[in-house]
């Protein structure tokens, strides 16, 4: 069972990791984008990080929600609507819960993905998030119906996620801003794919402390 | 009268716009610009969006005119948002953001019907700049 106080712990690190991958991120959109992914996300995730405080002790779909709606209002670029609408479905399936168990971890994995899909009407191999999202869901589940622990799912995750990334260097862009370069988006890494593998981590980091 | 919102990730495109639609049209129907996000970098903001929506709101419905990338995400995103009373009036015209927004707000302000914007903003679409080459 997973706290709201580990959740917390979560948030903040996804902050930090994406406030200190800001210029990463924007390198990465300058090669197939408008160079600006980093300072989106780190918009979103300061004004996420600010609303920490507001956020101690309340259950977990007011803490998603919380972050769903601060990104949808901050971010600015695709990424928030985008991300905005994962940690919204995620939120549903947690309402007003104050512990929850794998399988809640697995439905809101599940909703978040299917919400970037529906937002985004991309799907795997479109070079997006969702290359490094769906291989890291579909990790998760199989881990966890291996019987592993959360810490053993999330890191298979986390190395799915950057195999994802890689992959997206591999194909073209057929969505956002880097489908109108075609052919010359290979060979670059998809910028969202990237936030997405650093907000993984960022779990499994909180994960192995614990 | 039919409101209209312009989504641009720049503020001065949808800005422009509005000015130009005003040049054709009077200050009766609203055309409200949603361009750039609220601390003015270039981008959308749904949240600029809604509230453009409900400025511009009136029973005989609104449209929204989109440019590239996010803005159709955003536009649908701002109305996923609104109270249900206006969410069903509003529409996403499919029509290039400068020519539409005009044909649109000409259209809008002649006849003031939903069904004859949304033919407007198709013929934007489709209409030609160059006559065929023989
Ligand atoms: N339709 C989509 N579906 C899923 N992911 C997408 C889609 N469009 C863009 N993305 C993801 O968003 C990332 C870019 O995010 P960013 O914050 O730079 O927005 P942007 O593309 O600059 O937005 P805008 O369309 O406003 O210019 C891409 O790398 C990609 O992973
Ligand atoms: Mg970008």
């Amino acid at each position: 069972m997973a706290s709201t106080s580990l959740l917390l712990e979560i948030v903040r690190n996804m902050s930090k990791n994406i406030i200190e991958n800001k210029e990463l991120l924007t390198e990465l959109d300058r090669a197939i984008g408008d160079s600006d992914h980093g300072i989106n996300m780190a918009k979103g995730f300061s004004a996420v990080h600010e609303k920490l405080g507001e956020m101690e002790g309340k259950d977990w779909g007011y803490i998603l929600k919380t972050i769903a709606m601060t990104l949808i209002s901050t971010v600015g670029g695709a990424s928030g609507p985008l991300y905005g609408t994962a940690f919204l479905r995620a939120a549903k399936v947690v309402e007003g819960k104050g512990k929850i168990d794998r399988k809640d971890v697995i439905n809101m994995f599940h909703e978040a993905i299917e919400g970037i899909k529906m937002r985004g009407k991309s799907d795997q191999g479109d070079k997006t998030m969702l290359d490094a999202l769906i291989p890291a869901f579909e990790t998760l589940k199989s881990a966890y119906e291996e019987g592993e622990d959360s810490k053993i799912a999330f890191k298979r995750a986390e190395e799915s996620a950057l195999k994802g990334v890689e992959y997206t260097k591999t194909i073209i862009a057929r969505k956002g801003r880097a489908s109108y370069l075609g052919e010359r988006s290979i060979g670059h890494q998809d910028p969202g794919a990237t936030s997405s593998y650093i907000l993984i981590k960022s779990i499994n980091q909180v994960l192995e402390k614990n | 009268m039919i409101g209209l919102v312009i989504v641009s990730h720049s503020p001065k495109i949808a800005e422009g716009i509005v000015e130009l639609c005003y040049e054709m049209v009077d200050e009766e129907i609203k055309i409200i610009p949603a361009g750039g996000t609220k601390d003015g970098r270039i981008g959308t903001d749904p949240i600029r969006i809604k509230e453009a929506i409900e400025k511009v709101y009136d029973e005989d419905g609104v449209g929204i005119i989109v440019d590239i990338g996010s803005s159709l995400m955003n536009a649908e995103l701002a109305i996923e948002l609104l109270e249900e009373k206006v969410r069903k009036k509003v529409i996403i015209l499919d029509t290039p953001i400068v020519e539409g927004s005009i044909s649109v707000a000409v259209q809008a302000y002649i006849s003031n019907n939903m069904e004859d914007v949304l033919k407007a903003a198709e013929e934007a679409r489709t209409t030609k700049k160059l006559q065929e080459q023989p």
